[in-house]
C-alpha cells in the first residue's frame, strides 16, 4: 500500500518532468521551423547551420518562441564611433545605412560594404589596425553582466548573513553556500597551494562560481540563458590569461631559479631549457582555455543535434526518443557544469602552488 | 570530404582520451579498493590526471573542428 503510493508518485514526478520538458521544446519548435520554411519554399535542414548559429554570440537575445530582443551594436570605425539598435539589421535581411558607411549582418557578424555590393572590412576584435571593430553589447556581455548581478546578489547576502548572525549556525541561503566555500578553501586551496592559500581564496571563489553559475544558465533554453558565454573562447581566453599572470606575478625565487638557472643541468643545454619552459609557462593555461571552451560548447552541440534529429527525419515518432536523450544529456550536462568549475579552479590552484612552492632540500 | 576527414579525426583523438581516461578510472579504482582510507587523495589525483589527458584530445577535437571551415 505504502510502496505502491510511492511508486505512483515517482511516476508522476517523471511525468512531470517529461511535461515540463515537452512544453519547453514545443516553444523553442518555431526557431527551428523558421529555418525549414522560407518564403513558403521548403528549405532542406541543415543541423550544423542551426546548432552553429545557437552556439555563437548574436547580436539579438532570443527571449522565447518567436520574440527576440535587438542589442545594441556599438562599431568603431576608422572614422569614428556609430551606435545603433541591432533591430536595423531585421535579422540580417536588410542594409543598415549609418553615418559613415553601410552595414550588413552576415552569418551574425557586421560587415562593411560598399558600391556594387562589394565586402570592405569585417568586424574584429584581435587586429587593431582594421578600420571595423565591433565592440557591440551582444548575447553573451548581457548574460556576463547578469551573471555577475546574481553572483552580487548572493554573496552580498551571505556575507551580510556572516556578519549578522556572528557564532550562530548558518540559515538560508548561507547554510547553502558555506559546504561549498569550506569545498574550495579545503579541498582546493589548502592541499594544493599550502599555508599560504589565505591570499588566493578571493581568486580561487570567484573562478569557481563565475564559471559554474554561467555554466548553468548555459544549459538554461529560454531567458536568462540561451546564450553559450564559458563555451564561449574569447571568455575562456581572459579567463587562462589571469590565471596566466597570476602565477607568474606569483612565482617565487624558486620558481625563476628552476627555469633560468636549472641546478645539475650542463649550461650548453641551458637555451633549450628555457624555450621549453616557456612553452610549458604558456601551455597550461592554454589547456585550461581549450578544456573550458571545448567540453561546454560540445555538451550544447550535443543537445542541439539530439534536437535536431527530430527536424531530420520530420517524424513525430522520434521526438520522444530524442526528448529522452535530451534530459539524459542534459542531467549530465548538470554534472559537467560543476565538474569544469572545479578542475579548472583546481588546476589554477595546482599553478599557483607550484610558482609559490618553497625549495625542499 | 574535408568534413568527413575531421570527423575522422575527432575520432580517433576520442580514441586516445578513451584509452586514457579507461587507464586512469581502473587504476584508481584498484587503489581505492586496496587502500578504502586513501579515496580522496586519489580521487584527487585521479581528476587531474583525467583533466590533462582529456586536454590533449581536446586539441585534437578543437583542431578538427578548425579544419572544418
Amino acid at each position: 500500500m505504502y510502496k505502491s503510493s510511492i511508486l505512483k508518485l515517482k511516476i508522476f514526478t517523471l511525468l512531470r518532468i517529461c511535461a515540463v520538458f515537452l512544453t519547453l521544446n514545443a516553444f523553442s519548435l518555431p526557431v527551428f521551423s523558421q529555418e525549414t520554411l522560407k518564403e513558403g519554399v521548403e528549405k532542406k535542414f541543415e543541423p550544423s547551420e542551426v546548432i552553429l548559429e545557437h552556439i555563437a554570440d548574436s547580436h539579438s537575445f532570443h527571449i522565447l518562441g518567436n520574440t527576440s530582443v535587438p542589442l545594441p551594436v556599438i562599431l568603431y570605425t576608422d572614422k569614428g564611433f556609430e551606435v545603433f539598435s541591432a533591430a536595423r539589421f531585421e535579422h540580417g535581411k536588410a542594409d543598415y545605412v549609418g553615418k559613415y558607411y553601410t552595414y550588413r549582418l552576415i552569418n551574425d557578424k557586421v560587415n562593411i560594404v560598399g558600391a556594387n555590393n562589394t565586402l570592405l572590412a569585417s568586424a574584429t576584435v584581435l587586429k587593431l589596425n582594421s578600420s571595423l571593430i565591433d565592440f557591440s553589447i551582444t548575447r553573451n556581455v548581457i548574460s556576463m553582466w547578469m551573471s555577475i548581478l546574481f553572483l552580487v546578489i548572493i554573496f552580498i547576502a551571505v556575507s551580510s548573513a556572516y556578519k549578522k548572525r556572528q557564532g550562530q549556525a548558518p540559515k538560508g541561503l548561507q547554510s547553502f553556500m558555506e559546504p561549498i566555500i569550506l569545498f574550495v578553501r579545503d579541498d582546493i586551496a589548502r592541499p594544493n597551494i599550502g599555508y599560504k592559500y589565505r591570499r588566493f581564496m578571493p581568486l580561487l571563489l570567484t573562478i569557481f562560481f563565475f564559471i559554474w553559475i554561467n555554466n548553468l544558465i548555459g544549459l538554461v533554453p529560454f531567458f536568462p540563458g540561451g546564450s553559450n558565454l564559458t563555451g564561449n573562447i574569447a571568455v575562456t581566453f581572459v579567463l587562462a590569461l589571469i590565471t596566466l599572470i597570476l602565477v607568474n606575478l606569483n612565482g617565487n625565487k624558486h620558481y625563476w631559479k628552476h627555469i633560468f638557472v636549472p641546478a645539475d643541468v650542463p649550461v650548453w643545454i641551458w637555451p633549450l631549457w628555457w624555450v621549453i619552459e616557456l612553452v610549458g609557462i604558456i601551455s597550461r593555461p592554454f589547456a585550461l582555455m581549450i578544456r573550458l571552451f571545448a567540453n561546454i560548447t560540445a555538451g550544447h552541440i550535443i543537445v542541439l543535434s539530439l534536437i535536431s534529429l527530430i527536424f531530420v527525419f520530420k517524424s513525430l515518432y522520434i521526438a520522444p526518443v530524442s526528448v529522452a536523450f535530451v534530459v539524459f544529456m542534459d542531467v549530465l550536462e548538470l554534472l559537467v557544469a560543476a565538474l569544469q568549475a572545479f578542475i579548472f579552479t583546481l588546476l589554477t590552484a595546482l599553478f599557483i602552488g607550484s610558482a609559490i612552492e618553497e625549495a625542499h632540500h | 570530404m574535408i568534413g568527413s576527414i575531421a570527423a575522422l579525426g575527432a575520432g580517433l583523438s576520442v580514441i586516445g582520451a578513451g584509452i586514457g581516461i579507461g587507464q586512469i578510472g581502473g587504476k584508481a579504482v584498484e587503489g581505492i579498493a586496496r587502500q578504502p582510507e586513501a579515496a580522496s587523495k586519489i580521487q584527487t589525483a585521479m581528476i587531474i590526471a583525467a583533466a590533462l589527458v582529456e586536454g590533449a584530445a581536446l586539441f585534437g577535437v578543437v583542431v578538427s573542428f578548425l579544419g572544418l571551415k
